[in-house]
């Protein structure tokens, strides 16, 4: 059932042309709808009351002020909410309305839904709520050393929240076998999504008397699930519309408070429910970056080839779950994905802390390791005096080979990438020349074309497609996908488009509706164009049969010499035979009834069968080089990056105006992140209640690259198409964000020969670096020492060239 | 202060109420003139969105921080967030709906659409609008010149280059439509 379509097509109508994308004029006129956007009579309007503490117990809640406030329809408590949920079964530890414990300032604890926004947030200052304080906890650290009070009563222990260890061959016995072994400690701090639009939602109950939930989320259908979990009901009675989003970035893939919320008052009340977060809530829903601390042991050959690298990573996890468990694995199961690796072993601890909660963020907890690694990586180049480029090219991973922990790698185009990117950029004549305070950087990466698991266990598909064609030609394609911006309606209309041969406008898109549309797990994790396009390319070559075998009856010819180009049918071998694409679709309703089809894709099953494994495979991987180029200013600190040269291994670009601008995008983040994004907190004096409070939760005090910031980029497309995607294609929308912080930190290095482990990179740390510089001190910041982590005893599993058949060897470790 | 804003804050210390209670406005919106029956406090934003229907105007922080909700008062933009509306009765307004011609693009329009320009379209309304205002001032802007007229809208998506390749296009097709209407 998963097969792409055989053999890989070459010539394209569609496929590989600047085009405009579907979705582009309505964008540009302002008749996109967005959540926000959307008004139904008699519709009343929800607000949030939350947490101004920390961490406090709820000891009680009155709403009756609130209730009998003019203008009130009703007012909402955790008592309104007696199941949790979360976004993985393994942490369904969030209630829609607080109801014993308060976890972080902004922490919903009650609703009220009257009839403008204005009476909801009068009503809002009603409602008295008595809460007594609690210790809090701002750091893993501290979490660490005071296992009470435990934020959550699950976990680990004491705050621990996830704890785990897996180690692919002995990685001690390499080291003390290597001829140097790099110890480097890095520290990434914590970032947000900021999508331009805030998160909104509007649930009304249908004529039918279901529940019709419309909403800016990235995963409809992980939303489903816990509506009809939460509010108890069949969730066949739950519709759920994700509204094309302002931007998702992850942002929006945890199911959030408000949609219960209003999803609950729409069946108490029986009336259409909106709410959109104010730009400060949607600092609190959070679930972005988390802030990391890492340990990096590597051991290398004097030729500048690894030997086994020994990670440790430490997350500071917010005060909820939320993907958790899957970002802690992601903070170290892509690192042996680029370079050949020949022993790994990972180590990774996520603790809570009384801030909101982290999740997943473009790149979904790789960026963090993949700092340290590319900065490490540097470090090592320049300590055996080898050109960086070159060092990486020397040792990347193989095609159709796997990796020490049981990845397997399909296609890469990494090392075209890395020549690319340094011919771009005259890496080999500049580098090092550029003068005083100038200088160049360079640093790779790897990234998953969508999770080969889905995020609750089954054996179903990840993606359908469902195809419906009439007599007039229309073309319609459904499928559970959701528009975040980066352009999926696209993907699927010019995959359907190309499959049949006609124009992509002539096909008409449904998606991200569970209500009408089959299952797409969610916008994540970069699974889309592979998950979703292999379904539409299944689903279009099943009519596409019946429509050869109609028309090759029509045309005298056999079915399999039937082709489709240009809105047109046609024999192959005698283009004179032929008959519009209309006329096709006519032919084939006459003789076998109404013509529609289904398609599905589920990934491969993971090469490795330990516990744990599923975390880390995918059908495919893209591949990133970047070369930056910087200016330090030695007297502010100030960073300026003039210019950045970026190598995507995209396998296929289908709409390269598209795949451009989710390269440009990404850099545009990673960069971002690299010299200022940070969700910083601060805690206010004990009589404060010691609350962590957000620093910068405005879009002004919260710093964003701007026009005047942004470099310019020059992006080389490498096409080098994967067989496990559809045309080839794989991911670009999470990939080249990788490679630019440690690009960055690597070119101020080789700028003013000071070493900034950690992220972001303000011009305080470059200044601290040239100090210490001057003193003829070690030049480097970042962080000085890794805590004591109780990490438990590691997973064992030999790595494919020692033996190893992909399970775990239970019993060893006497070393 | 005039005497009537003085007299509108000494009845609302007598009745509260008075600041809800709704008046009537009279806008000229992309050419065409509105009555809006609304409360006083709203800003134009509000207005524009909720009760003129014209949502093409969007909202990432109402409070001055973003660009997304830009539109143009009497050719100048203006981010409506920060506008009461009851301060643009007989001001020239034009939103994003008011752009296109009939169902042709305007070129800024097109090129956004062609180029990249937009990826998930919220910032697009307030990134065009602006642009627009610079376009009509500078036909052929420096790049330099565009970032600056722009840096006030953030955009979290395409990373500005496509933007400003897509203004750079548009005027482009503005100067050659301009150079064939005179001939
Ligand atoms: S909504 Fe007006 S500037 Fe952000
Ligand atoms: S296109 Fe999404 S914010 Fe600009």
């Amino acid at each position: 059932m998963n097969a792409p379509e055989k053999p890989l097509k070459t010539r394209f109508d569609t496929v590989g042309k600047p085009r405009r994308r579907v979705d582009g004029r309505a964008k540009t006129i302002g008749q996109q709808r967005f959540a926000d956007d959307l008004a139904l009579p008699r519709m009343l309007h929800a607000k949030l009351a939350r947490s101004p503490h920390a961490h406090a117990a709820i000891e009680s809640v009155d709403v009756s002020r609130a209730q009998a406030h003019r203008g009130v329809h009703l007012v909402l408590t955790g008592a309104d909410f007696p199941i949790p949920y979360g976004i993985m079964p393994v942490s369904q530890d969030e209630y829609p309305l607080a109801r014993e414990r308060v976890r972080f300032v902004g922490d919903p604890v009650a609703a009220v839904i009257a009839v403008d926004e204005q009476t909801a947030a009068e009503a809002l200052d009603l409602i008295e709520v008595k809460y007594r304080p609690l210790p809090t906890i701002a750091s893993p650290e501290e979490g660490l050393a005071k296992p009470e009070p435990r934020i959550h009563d699950y976990g680990e222990q004491g705050n621990i929240h996830r704890n785990q260890a897996y180690e692919f061959g002995d990685v001690e016995e390499a080291l003390a076998r290597s001829d140097h072994v790099f110890e480097d400690l890095f520290f990434y701090e914590g970032n947000t999504h900021l999508p331009l639009e805030q998160q909104a939602s509007l649930a009304s109950i249908e004529g039918d008397g279901k529940l019709l939930l419309q909403t800016s989320t990235q995963n409809p259908h992980y939303l489903h699930r816990q509506l009809g979990r939460v509010l108890q009901m069949p969730t066949a009675h739950i519709r759920v519309m994700a509204i094309a989003n302002g931007g998702g970035f992850g942002g929006k893939c945890d199911p959030g408070n408000h949609e219960f919320v209003v999803s609950k008052a729409a069946l108490v009340l029986g009336r259409p429910v909106k709410i959109c977060l104010t730009r400060e809530e949607v600092f609190y829903q959070h679930r972005g970056r988390h802030p990391v601390l890492m340990k990096f042991r590597t051991g290398v050959t004097k030729d500048g080839r690894l030997t086994a690298m020994h990670l440790q990573t430490l997350l500071d996890g917010g005060a909820y779950g939320s993907h958790g468990p899957a970002s802690t694995f992601y903070t170290g199961v892509l690192t042996p994905v680029s370079y050949e690796l020949p022993r790994f072993k990972f180590e990774a601890c996520r603790v809570f802390t009384n801030k909101p909660a982290c999740g997943p963020k473009r790149g979904h907890g790789t960026p963090q390791p993949r700092f340290g690694q590319e900065v490490q990586l540097d470090k090592i180049a320049h300590a055996l005096g080898l050109d960086p480029a070159e060092m990486r090219l020397k040792m990347l991973t193989k095609p159709d080979s796997l990796t020490a922990s049981w990845l397997r790698i399909g296609s890469t185009g990494l090392g075209e990438c890395i020549e690319k990117a340094v011919e771009m950029s005259g890496w080999k004549a500049r580098r090092g020349k550029l003068g005083p305070g100038r200088g160049l950087g360079l640093a790779c990466s790897a990234y998953m074309c969508g999770a080969g698991v889905s995020i609750y266990w089954n054996k179903l598909p990840h993606s359908a497609v469902q195809l419906l064609l009439d007599r007039s030609g229309q073309v319609t394609v459904y499928c559970g996908a959701t528009e975040i911006g980066q352009g999926s309606d696209d993907v699927l209309a010019g995959l359907t488009a190309e499959a049949l041969g006609i124009d992509p406008v002539s096909v008409r898109v449904v998606t991200g509706d569970t209500g009408i549309t089959p299952i797409d797990l969610g916008s994540y994790s970069s699974r889309v164009t592979i998950m979703m396009g292999n379904a539409a390319l299944q689903a279009a070559a099943r009519v596409r049969d019946l429509l050869a075998n109609a028309a090759a009856e029509a045309l005298d010819t056999l079915p399999d010499r039937i082709a489709f180009s240009q809105e047109r049918v046609f024999a192959v071998e005698d283009a004179a035979k032929s008959m519009s694409f209309v006329e096709a679709v006519a032919a084939a309703e006459a003789k076998f009834g109404t013509i529609a089809s289904v398609g599905s894709y589920a990934p491969p099953k993971p090469p490795g069968k330990f516990k744990g494994a599923g975390v880390g495979p995918s059908p495919a991987y893209s591949f990133t080089a970047c070369v930056l180029e910087t200016e330090v200013d030695p007297a502010t600190g100030w960073v300026t990056v003039p210019k950045i040269w970026i190598a995507h291994d995209i396998g296929r670009a289908l709409n390269p105006v598209l795949a451009r601008g989710q390269v440009i995008g990404s850099v545009y983040m990673g960069l971002g992140e690299a010299l200022m994004e940070e969700q910083a907190f601060r805690r206010l004096p004990p009589k404060l209640s010691s609350a962590l409070v957000h620093r910068n939760p405005s879009m002004l005090d919260y710093k964003s690259l701007t026009h005047m910031d942004m470099p310019e980029v020059e992006v080389a497309l490498i096409e080098d198409p994967d067989p496990n995607c559809p045309y080839g294609a794989k991911e670009a929308g999470q990939g080249p964000l990788l490679p630019v912080m440690p690009a960055l930190a690597n070119a101020i290095h080789d700028a003013v020969g000071v070493r900034i482990d950690e992220v972001p990179i303000t011009p305080d740390k470059v200044l601290a670096a040239l100090a210490k510089k001057a003193k003829g001190e070690v030049p480097r910041v970042g962080p000085e020492r890794f805590p004591a982590v109780p990490y438990p005893e590691p997973t064992f599993v030999l790595p494919p060239w020692e033996g190893g058949d992909g399970n775990e060897l239970k019993g060893r470790k006497a070393a | 202060m005039s005497a009537s804003t003085n007299a509108t804050e000494r009845a609302q210390a007598r009745d509260p109420a008075a600041a809800r209670r709704n008046v009537c406005l009279r806008l000229r919106v992309n050419g065409e003139e509105l009555e809006a029956y609304v409360a006083p406090y709203k800003t134009l934003l509000e207005v524009l969105r909720e009760d003129l229907g014209l949502t093409g105007t969007k909202h990432g922080c109402e409070l001055g921080e973003c660009g997304a909700c830009a539109v143009l008062i009497d050719g100048a933009p203006v981010l409506s967030c920060l506008e009461l509306a009851v301060q643009c009765e007989e001001r020239d307004i034009q939103t994003i709906e008011g752009l296109a011609r009939g169902t042709e693009l305007h070129p800024l329009q097109a090129a956004f659409a062609d180029l990249g320009g937009s990826q998930c379209g919220y910032c697009t309304s307030g990134m065009v609008m602006t642009a627009k205002a610079l376009l009509d001032a500078d036909p052929a802007p420096s790049r330099e010149r565009i970032k600056e007229a722009l840096s006030g809208n953030i955009c979290r998506c395409t990373g500005y280059q496509q933007i400003w390749e897509s203004v750079e296009e548009a005027a482009r097709v503005l100067r050659a439509e301009k150079s064939e209407a005179k001939p």
